[in-house]
């Protein structure tokens, strides 16, 4: 009689069941929503306005530096840097003279550390208004200069993706956001729920029941049901999460008054601009929903979600199976827990690292490769699919990847089922990696 | 009778030892075995053999006159090891009713054995407690409950009694008997040998995985007894010498004698008769269990056992 059923039914109940579990299902989205709508708040607060006093030695910083929303430049008398403060400037502004063609260093100092970005944005001025002196010396008058600039503010660039004689939109910034955000989740995912599936076999181990289970069940149907109970407590957490992020955004969208969704609406029906030749303008907000909603809509999400489904199940059967054979390794002692894992975690923070660098550059070898061995594949992989298929991917480095992917877990799995089924009833010996190998290889 | 088990020249190596070594014994239905041994003798090896959970190397388990597969006779065995093993963070009743669908009984079927032995044994409040939340010895007496719960044909017990009370022990041991009556047959593993004494019909003793000794308990104290007796008198003569006996012990008017080879309990007797002695008791001294097992296991090498490598394999 087949007990898998059983045991899968078992692993998963107990855990669903488990307060902490709908806890943390609940509370994990929540959090994440709170932790971006906090980090953009304090990115949109943190950005404190810069009043600068300019002390400007040559004097014709004066006309060509020119301030922004958060940065503005004075140019008062009698101000240095023992009174900036008190005469309500943030920072101060020293200018030396030029002297020929040397490159000038210029002072910034400010009771506040200034920040990566205000900085570069004030280099970006200065050399504004020096190039703009630059030209005024050839004698380019003032108000060309003012109608250049004008000019120069229309392009915007728009990638498109050529394939075949049809021509559609390419996004850059957002495959890089859904590559990168699958291959974290998967990443996240692997590591939780691989630990689970050995600290659940550590706690049969320990607690001496797989004596008494495997007396009725066999050492791989317990290691079998255990971890595709755990991997469908995986998925569960997974659809919940998507329907409490589904739920929260619909509300959200409860929240924008309703002539602006109208408006979504007509932008959604004319392809991105308003009927009626100008007539009529769409609100600002209006057109931010709707460029984000064409944005999402570029992307093909079946196959995406699809893929990720596939890659996370791949990925997480690939590595709860070494898992749960480090968790029968391990003995009373939690921490050669720590150190059998290592050749585990080696491999996924690796393949971690692989990601980030694919999610910029989907094409590089290394990419490629460890987008097909199956040590890596789940997580590079989803980052180069949300580049396209069969674009950046193609048709058969996925099927290659997908059927390695497929062998790589029947492998690990039946390597494991090997040294689980000695290690879980083993006590006593300090198991290290070679016995682990023994037993993988020995005759049954 | 016919067998319920029978064990054909069982051998299992490790890397390291030994764990059994050719060891053949036949287990009569209905009955109470006694499987003993020192420490590291491997009856564990032994028992994991029959439950299915290691293959023997070499030789052949006969089960109720079948050979033993483990995929279908697992069922029909409840194993209850020495290591307690339950878990700690499931509620019993639950824990309880899993276990027995793992041993192949339905769920309706395995909901009225554990209400029937939960009642039996008084342990109906515990259905929603958590494992962790009982003592050494509830635990065991669940334990207990979970091994017999299916009705197995051959019960496994390793050390039933560690950490029971004596109201509890002798609570479990009657089930043991009624499960007996009722037809299961009981390996039962110890090292309490007054239990052994007390309850076992037949005994083996493995050491160092060999068996050394084999038979009933009345049969194995009568193959070691020594001819002692113990004779009780109205009044001990200041001097006794006869050449059929050796005077071991006095103590007040009871005396321990052993009979030299050649003479029988009768010819001591008429030697106290003769001298018109009144003799008030006589008795013969067998060797407790616990005598036996230490006579035979001291000495040899089990305590370093673990240490011996094996050279062919």
């Amino acid at each position: 009689m087949n007990k898998i059923p059983l045991v899968i039914q078992r692993e998963y109940l107990s855990r669903v069941k488990n307060k902490r579990f709908i806890l943390t299902t609940i509370l994990t989205p929540l959090l994440i929503v709170g932790f971006i709508a906090g980090a953009t708040f304090l990115s949109i607060q943190g950005k404190g306005s810069h009043k600068i006093a300019v002390v400007d030695g040559n004097g014709f910083f004066k006309d060509n530096l020119k301030g922004s929303k958060d940065i503005a430049f004075e140019f008062p008398q009698g101000v240095d840097t023992t009174n900036y403060v008190a005469k309500g400037y943030s920072d101060i502004l020293l200018i030396p003279k030029f002297n020929g063609n040397e490159k000038t260093h210029y002072i910034l100092r400010s009771k506040k550390s200034i920040g990566m970005t205000t900085q570069d944005k004030i280099e970006e001025k200065i050399n504004a208004a020096i190039e703009d002196k630059s030209l005024q010396d050839q004698g380019i008058s003032r108000a060309r200069l003012d109608s250049i600039h004008k000019g120069s503010q229309f392009a915007e660039l728009k990638a498109e993706q050529q394939d075949g004689d049809s021509v559609k939109e390419s996004n850059q910034g957002l495959a890089y956001g859904i590559g990168f955000a699958s291959g974290m989740l998967i990443y996240i995912t692997m590591f939780i729920y691989g630990a689970m599936v050995m600290r659940g076999v550590m706690e049969e181990k320990t607690n001496r029941i797989a004596e008494v289970i495997v007396s009725s069940v066999k050492p791989f149907q317990l290691m079998m049901g255990k971890i595709v109970g755990i991997g469908a407590v995986g998925l569960t957490q997974f659809f919940m999460w998507i329907l409490l992020i589904f739920a929260l955004t619909t509300a959200a969208q409860a929240f924008v008054p309703h002539d602006v969704m109208e408006q979504v609406k007509t932008l959604q029906q004319h392809g991105g601009a308003m009927p009626g030749g100008g007539m009529m303008q769409a609100s600002e907000s209006a057109q931010k929903i709707y460029d984000v909603k064409h944005t999402f809509a570029t992307a093909n999400w079946p196959l995406i979600i699809g893929c990720f489904i596939f890659y996370f199940i791949g990925g997480y059967l690939f590595y709860a199976a070494l898992f749960a054979a480090v968790g029968s390794m391990v003995n009373e002692d939690p921490q050669d827990a720590q150190s059998l894992m290592l050749p585990i975690t080696m491999p996924i923070i690796f393949s971690f690292i692989i990601m980030t660098n694919a999610v910029q550059d989907p094409n590089t070898p290394i990419a490629v490769w460890a987008s097909i061995i199956p040590f890596s594949s789940p997580m590079v992989m989803m980052a180069r699919i949300a580049y396209g298929v069969p674009d950046t991917v193609t048709y058969v480095q996925l099927i290659t990847s997908m059927l390695s992917l497929v062998a790589g877990f029947l492998f690990t799995t039946w390597l494991s089922g090997k040294i689980y089924r000695t290690g879980i009833l083993m006590y006593g010996k300090k198991a290290t990696w070679k016995t682990m190998l023994k037993w993988a290889f020995a005759k049954s | 009778m016919s067998n319920m088990l029978e064990l054909h020249n069982l051998k299992k190596y490790f890397a390291t030892q030994k764990a059994v070594d050719d060891v053949s014994f036949n287990i009569a239905k209905g009955s109470i075995f006694g499987l003993l041994g020192p420490n590291g003798a491997g009856k564990t090896t032994l028992i994991r053999m029959i439950t299915g959970i290691f293959y023997p190397d070499a030789g052949d388990i006969i089960f109720d006159g079948q050979k033993f597969s483990p995929s279908n006779d697992t069922v029909k065995i409840g194993y209850m090891p020495e290591e307690r093993g339950l878990y700690k963070k499931m509620k019993i009743g639950e824990q309880a009713l899993y276990l027995a669908q793992l041993k192949g009984l339905s769920r309706s079927d395995a909901m009225a054995k554990i209400k029937f032995w939960f009642k039996r044994l008084e342990m109906e409040s515990w259905w929603n407690k958590k494992v962790e939340d009982l003592s050494k010895g509830m635990q065991q007496k669940l334990q207990f409950v979970i091994t017999v719960l299916h009705e197995p044909k051959l019960i496994i017990l390793d050390e039933p009694f560690s950490g029971l009370d004596p109201v509890n022990a002798n609570l479990i041991k009657d089930e043991i008997y009624g499960l007996a009556q009722r037809g299961s047959t009981i390996i039962f593993s110890t090292h309490r040998m007054e239990q052994v004494e007390e309850i076992c019909d037949h005994i083996v003793l493995v050491n160092l995985g060999k068996k050394i000794l084999d038979g009933t308990v009345h049969d194995v104290r009568q193959q070691f007894k020594e001819n002692k007796f113990s004779i009780k008198l109205r009044e001990v003569p200041a001097n006794i010498s006869n050449p059929s006996f050796v005077v071991d012990e006095i103590k007040a008017n009871a005396l321990t004698v052993r009979i030299n080879t050649g003479f029988s309990s009768n010819d001591v007797l008429r030697y106290f008769l003769d001298q018109h002695i009144t003799i008030e008791a006589f008795n013969e001294i067998l060797p407790s269990l616990n005598e036996i097992f230490i006579s035979l296991v001291e000495g040899t090498k089990a305590k370093t056992r673990a240490f011996q490598p094996v050279e062919n394999q």
